[in-house]
């Protein structure tokens, strides 16, 4: 048993330590907010919060996590996230939906830190978070919403 | 303010605040399972429109939802008709049962594809919505004893004004259900429209905002397990033999199935699964593996161009217009295989009972896949159960011709009887098994006169025939139409045209790939114009304008898109605009790139013009999303996207070396909609074909460099 705490709750889990994040919060606890897509960290659809850091969770064992506090999509309820959230459903960023818990996870992260980005600070918090159905445009339209939202 | 008239913004003010019924319509908008019960709904006139003791209005939509809308755009027409609020309304997914739900353009056949799911469900979904209007009026005429023409319904509520009466359909319901179904209803007059044509908000936008919308990876049925499979490493191998001792040691391994596709590992969860795979020990009978590579393709590709083809269009005699022209151009261009890459990988959940067959997935192509599993499972396709869920993108992958991903899940779960398996293929596995957008090669030879007009036209088209991957392929001596659509159909007025198809047979699995045969063919005679209106001194605007007669709905988007993207307009050194206009799926749309040429030979697309003439425009926000996305989708192929083989090994099958479009390369788009009264065609695909050329266009304008094999990841002369 690991000692695990994801969303403000403590968990022990079962999975083998060389489980990666992703999968212990899909299969184990029934987390499945958080996608996977690529498996080898180069999507961004697996992305949660490590302490507050973006993280790819496809490529960190459950071994490597110590004591570090783990949010998920289903668990961001901070103020940023409220205007993230409303954001991305004015603006009607999502397509087929898929990448979008990894976006507005980063988005989250980014605005907390940078309440104002500008474009090129948007391409550098999210340009790794790959989106198939191109809704490019609207999330960068989203993210500069949130934050006159937040402002 | 009727709610019609409310813009998005709005519509979710009011939504998220004090009206709570608005609230509810939009939290609980769109549950992707299928099933057409939904709940017990006390009225069911039709197959479509199930109308609950709540008020709710559900929608069953018979196309699935990946990202293009059909969720939101089909109840749209039902909502319509039958004067409902848009908080009523919620979307599910139809089972697979192609008598109810087949798609009307495919005669018999169900499935989603060719952008056809609103041109094909327009009317038919609006006759649904009037029908249950009908018999609500008429339930609420007999109970309150007065005319049903002196009934009104608006907004979900059923009024007689002279008397005061008024109902909610939830009270009429019960009622509304022993009226006869009427076999005329009146379908209103499109000046009398307030939900079509407006930016009503999606349904399954909440859900998709939050994590909580359920793809096949998120759906957990009780007892489940996970298999992954090893397949083999080049097309056409076989298992030889199997070594699963280390793999059945792993704790939580629970079973090793050999299919006629790999072997199976199947196991308590995905990770578990996967080093079960890892130690599984297989060898492969290569002896009728495929063991070609890209370039040995394109050999043979190049050798077959020389050759004639299968004729596909035949106007005047190229062949002497070529012999008499002043001048002759000759250009061949090159597409490699592309990969669908939906951000979800295949996967899929299955559950056989013995003598039944039940699944769970992103369902796209009922009919073909009832067609392979029952073929596959011997069992007859009443007893096989589709679910529709969710999927996290598609573009063509999913409306399977082999039903490859779903065959192999019901074949692990055969095995297992009783038990729900889950297939989940990696992005390896997705990325490696073929049903890739063909690999071709086209040769384009041209003829000008002494005055620079176009006398002949041939173009020559070597590619693998989708078609023959289909159960029942038509002859393999007959033109593919996927082959050549768009090439054969060339809208410009030239006396000798010669279109050719050859269509060679290889072991790689092809496919549809959003906007299919378009995606080449539009790139490779839209370039090729450009280079014969510069051969000529013309400008490539006003020659095709010459030479599109009786063309009044293609010269509409390209004059749009030219006069939005200010054609013509000087631009700075090292910067260029490109022009390219293309129909497909009954759809108009020409694009405007503008382009600057960076250090190092690497190249921006700046901003991108639209013109979308796709008929009466029934969600124009939707419209706009599905340009954004396919200018994208087609801008990403563009930059970076090839699959290659060598020695019939995959060279590239994760986003490591298969690069797709990124935050940073998206163009800014401006999308137009040309304002029409026509029925509605396709957008999902249609946005695609003209992008490319037009970018290769103005990287032409901007450095005179011209692109002819694809993908183009740096300008040599840039
Ligand atoms: S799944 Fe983790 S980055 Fe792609
Ligand atoms: S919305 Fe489909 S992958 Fe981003």
């Amino acid at each position: 048993m690991t000692k695990l705490e994801v969303n403000g709750q403590e968990h022990d889990v079962a999975s083998a330590p060389d489980t990666p994040l992703l999968w212990v919060l899909r299969d184990e606890l029934g987390l499945t907010g958080t996608k996977y897509g690529c498996g080898k960290a180069v999507c961004g659809a697996c992305t949660v919060l490590l302490d507050g850091a973006p993280t790819r969770s496809c490529v960190i064992p459950l071994s490597a996590l110590g004591s570090r506090a783990v949010t998920t999509i289903e668990g961001v309820d901070s103020e940023v996230a409220g205007a993230v959230r409303q954001a991305w459903i004015e603006l009607e960023v999502a397509q087929c939906g898929y990448c979008q818990s990894g976006q507005i996870v980063g988005a989250i992260a980014l605005l907390r830190d940078n309440p104002a980005p500008n474009d090129e600070d948007i391409d550098n918090a999210l340009d790794g978070n790959l989106c198939r159905c191109a809704t490019y445009a609207r999330i960068r339209r989203a993210v500069h919403r949130a934050a006159e939202l937040l402002a | 303010m009727s709610i019609a008239r409310l813009t998005r913004r709005e519509f979710l003010r009011h939504g998220l605040g004090a009206s709570g019924g608005l609230l509810l319509g939009i939290r609980l908008g769109a549950a992707p399972a299928a099933g057409d019960s939904a709940g017990a709904a006390p009225f069911t006139p039709d197959a479509f429109v199930r109308i609950g003791a709540d008020d709710s209005v559900t929608v069953i939509v018979k196309h699935i939802e990946f990202g293009q809308g059909t969720f939101t755009g089909l109840p749209t027409l039902v909502a319509e008709e039958l004067g409902c609020a848009w908080s009523q309304v919620r979307a599910k997914g139809a089972p697979a049962d192609p008598s109810r739900y087949a798609n009307l353009n495919w005669g018999g056949s169900q499935g989603t594809g060719g952008s056809s799911s609103m041109n094909n469900a327009y009317t038919q979904m609006r006759r649904a919505g009037a029908t249950a209007r009908a018999m609500l009026v008429a339930a609420a005429a007999r109970a309150w004893q007065v005319k049903p023409g002196d009934i009104t319904v608006a907004d979900g509520i059923v009024r007689h004004t002279a008397s005061g009466r008024a109902a909610r359909f939830g009270e009429l319901a019960a009622l509304a259900a022993h009226e006869p179904v009427p076999k005329n209803v009146t379908l209103k007059d499109p000046s009398e429209f307030v939900f079509i044509g407006h930016d009503l908000p999606r349904l399954d936008i909440p859900a998709k905002a939050d994590g909580s919308a359920v793809y096949t990876q998120d759906l957990r049925l009780p007892g489940m397990l996970t298999a992954l499979v090893a397949h083999p490493p080049r097309f056409g191998a076989r298992v030889a033999s199997i070594d699963d001792g280390p793999a059945r040691a792993l704790p939580g391994v629970k079973a090793v199935v050999e299919l006629p596709s790999g072997v199976a590992v199947v196991a308590r969860d995905f990770w578990t699964a996967k080093k079960a795979r890892e130690a599984l020990v297989v060898e492969w009978d290569e002896s009728r593996a495929f063991r070609q590579g890209t370039e040995d393709i394109l050999a043979d590709f190049r050798a077959r161009a020389a050759q004639p083809g299968l004729v596909a269009r035949r106007d005047g005699d190229a062949d002497a217009a070529l012999a008499d022209a002043a001048q002759v151009l000759e250009a061949d261009y090159e597409f490699p295989y592309l990969a669908h890459a939906t951000m979800e990988p295949m996967n899929c959940i299955a559950r056989h009972d013995g003598d039944a067959c039940e699944l769970w997935y992103g369902v796209q192509g009922q009919s073909l896949d009832l067609g392979n599993l029952s073929r596959a499972l011997e069992l007859p396709p009443e007893k096989i159960t589709l679910n529709m869920l969710y999927a996290g993108g598609s573009f063509g992958r999913r409306s399977n011709a082999s039903s490859d991903y779903v065959v192999e899940a019901a074949r692990i779960a055969a095995a297992l009887p009783g038990t729900p398996v889950k297939l989940v293929w990696t992005r390896e596995d997705d990325m490696r098994a073929g049903a890739w957008r063909p690999l071709n090669l086209h040769r384009l030879r041209a003829g000008l006169d002494a005055d620079g007009g176009i006398s002949a036209w041939y173009h020559r088209i070597v590619g693998q025939s989708i078609l023959a991957g289909l159960p029942k392929p038509p002859p393999a001596d007959k033109v593919d139409h996927t082959c050549v659509e768009g090439a054969s159909s060339l809208p410009y007025a030239i006396p000798n045209l010669s279109v050719e198809s050859h269509q060679p047979s290889l072991p790689i699995p092809v496919l549809w790939w959003r906007s299919v045969g378009h995606t080449h063919t539009a790139f490779s005679t839209e370039c090729f114009l450009d280079e014969l209106a510069h051969a000529a001194g013309r400008d490539p605007l006003a020659l095709r304008r010459e030479l599109l007669v009786d063309d009044p709905r293609r010269l509409g988007v390209l004059e749009l898109a030219a006069a939005k993207a200010g054609w013509g307009e000087p631009l700075e050194a090292r910067r260029g605009r490109g022009i390219a206009v293309h129909y497909a799926f009954k759809t108009w749309v020409a694009e405007v790139a503008e382009v600057s040429m960076l250090d190092d030979g690497d190249y921006r697309v700046d901003r991108v013009v639209v013109a979308v003439d796709c008929g009466l425009v029934v969600n124009p926000g939707i419209v706009r999303a599905q340009m954004e996305g396919g200018v994208g989708y087609a801008l990403s192929a563009l930059r970076g996207e090839a699959v290659t083989l060598v020695d019939g090994l995959v060279q590239e099958d994760n986003f490591d070396t298969y690069p797709l479009l990124r935050l940073s390369q998206m163009p800014r788009i401006e999308v137009h909609l040309v304002a029409s009264q026509e029925p509605p065609t396709g957008v999902g695909e249609p946005g695609v074909p003209p992008l490319a050329p037009a970018v290769a266009n103005a990287i032409f304008d901007a450095c005179g460099e011209r692109v002819r094999r694809l993908p183009l990841r740096r300008v040599a002369r840039a």
